[in-house]
């Protein structure tokens, strides 16, 4: 096997071209389990963490570019006021170990259908930058997840980064799972919130994450947006409703399916309260730090 | 391949790496340093945790080569000559140490916490100590400890 180490990204891109069978490394917490344990044996290792350009975000025409490889705990510590959404889902991976090292490139790159970024890169219409040799392109979340641990990366491309919209209302992740720390979500669902504008997804609970498109139509057109009250019942249990029933969830060992649509309900009936609480108390309109 | 990593201060080299080995199966099998322990290979345990460029990592899940010119310190590396580092003589006075196991481990993720937040909440040290696991203690002692260092540091 051999271990490369690319400084720059035009030398990663090469490599990648010129060695498609190459596996990218770049936290390593999905990859390294699988070569403990035997379960892999590629003929080359790809390590992003040499390369600087994947491990910087900035802000531009709007938009936040999080660099592929900026692990978790930097997600939580520099984006926490203006991605709330990322940084409360980065906040549920693993155990601090785990967040120091692991990143939203690696997230994307396994394509677990319970990667805890998935639901909120949802909600917000995030984009994923790819790039190859040939050139880049963005993607837009709901066309990366393919199947179940496959996206749409082509044999020479890597992940480079995500546009996300900075916050500009209101936005909520929550996971299911045995305890707070180290857990797999059994299910997982993110809401976001601004002016005129709602994004539902939910992860773990169908082949891929997937956004809940009706969900959404429900939320802009029945929301009290004018009058900042607290929601109805009526209209939790409503969205609930839609939510569960957008999911298409399996029996494996961390829950049955017919538990996982039931939690997504409860999930999806806490958060939109949480979202629209917040929401109504910033006025609609949160101020970017 | 052969390869360059500064362990506690020192520049190591080891040589025949396997590309895909861990850090940890480096520093236990290759550079003599069993302080590190092996428990789940899986990121799980914590019972692996050593300082990467300063950074609290799981060594089982860094492949060796993305060590070679960087940083480690290990558990072996905290105590001042035959003086133990004051995390270290917590453990032992508070009794938060029963098979050891899991200690190198607790002890690195405690040092780190205390450096960033030289009085921790009870929330804070739990939230600090949620990646390493222990069978034995029953964590009250281990809480106890790192309460103890931060009163005396
Ligand atoms: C103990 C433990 C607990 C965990 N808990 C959680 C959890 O709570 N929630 C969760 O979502 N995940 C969890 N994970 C899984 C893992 O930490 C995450 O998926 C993480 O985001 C992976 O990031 P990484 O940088 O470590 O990826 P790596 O392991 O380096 O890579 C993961 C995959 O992505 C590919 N890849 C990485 N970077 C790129 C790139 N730039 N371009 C193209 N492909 C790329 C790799 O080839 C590989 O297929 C856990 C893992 C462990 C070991
Ligand atoms: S041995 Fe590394 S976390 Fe368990
Ligand atoms: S003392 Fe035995 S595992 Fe912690």
């Amino acid at each position: 096997m051999d271990f490369l180490r690319p400084t720059t990204l035009d030398e990663a891109l090469a490599l990648k071209a010129e060695r498609p069978g190459a596996v990218p490394i770049a936290g390593g917490t999905d990859v390294m389990v699988e070569l403990n344990f035997d379960h892999r044996r590629p003929e080359a290792l790809l390590d992003l963490t040499g390369v600087a350009e994947l491990a910087e975000w900035s802000t531009s025409d709007g938009q936040v570019r999080l660099g592929a490889g900026v692990p978790y705990t930097r997600v939580i510590t520099e984006l926490g006021d203006v991605l709330p959404g990322l940084a409360m889902a980065s906040r549920t991976v693993g155990s601090p170990q785990i967040r120091n090292r692991g990143t939203v490139g690696g997230n994307l790159g396994a394509a677990s259908p319970a990667g805890d970024t998935h639901p909120v890169l949802l909600a917000t219409g995030a984009r994923v930058e790819v790039a190859s040799v040939r050139g880049g392109r963005t993607i837009a979340a709901e066309a990366f997840y393919t199947g179940v641990k496959r996206n749409a990366l082509e044999p020479d491309e890597l992940i480079t980064a995500v546009h996300l919209p900075p916050a500009s209302g209101a936005e909520q992740f929550a996971k299911v799972g045995t305890r707070n720390a180290m857990v797999i979500a059994v299910c997982s669902f993110a809401v976001v919130l601004r002016p005129g504008y709602a994004g539902v997804a939910l992860g773990s609970a169908a082949p891929v994450p997937r956004r809940a498109a009706e969900a959404e139509r429900f939320l802009v057109a029945e929301l009290p947006w004018q009058t900042p009250v607290p929601l109805a019942d009526s209209l939790k249990r409503a969205f609930a409703e839609l939510v569960a029933g957008a999911a298409d969830p399996i029996d494996d060992v961390r829950g049955s399916a017919a538990y996982r649509r039931h939690a997504l309900g409860v999930l999806a009936r806490r958060a939109l309260t949480w979202a629209w609480d917040d929401y109504r108390n910033n006025g609609g309109e949160r101020q970017c730090a | 391949m052969r390869l360059n990593v500064t362990v506690n201060g020192e520049p190591k080299q080891a040589d025949d790496v396997w590309e895909g080995e861990s850090l940890l199966y480096v520093l236990r099998e290759r550079l003599g340093l069993p302080g590190s322990k092996n428990a789940c290979e899986q990121g799980e345990c914590g019972s692996c945790t050593v300082y990467l460029d300063g950074v609290p990592v799981c060594s089982c899940l860094v492949a060796a080569g993305q060590a070679e010119g960087h940083d480690v310190r290990t558990v072996e590396g905290l105590a001042d000559g035959d003086t133990l580092d004051p995390v270290q003589q917590s453990f032992v006075d508070a009794g938060a140490v029963q098979c050891g196991f899991c200690t190198p481990g607790l002890v690195v993720a405690a040092h780190d916490l205390l450096h960033r937040v030289p009085d921790p909440s009870d929330e804070e040290i739990r939230e600090a100590l949620a990646g390493n696991l222990c069978r034995c203690t029953g964590y009250e002692k281990i809480l106890d400890a790192v309460r103890n260092a931060a009163a005396t540091s």
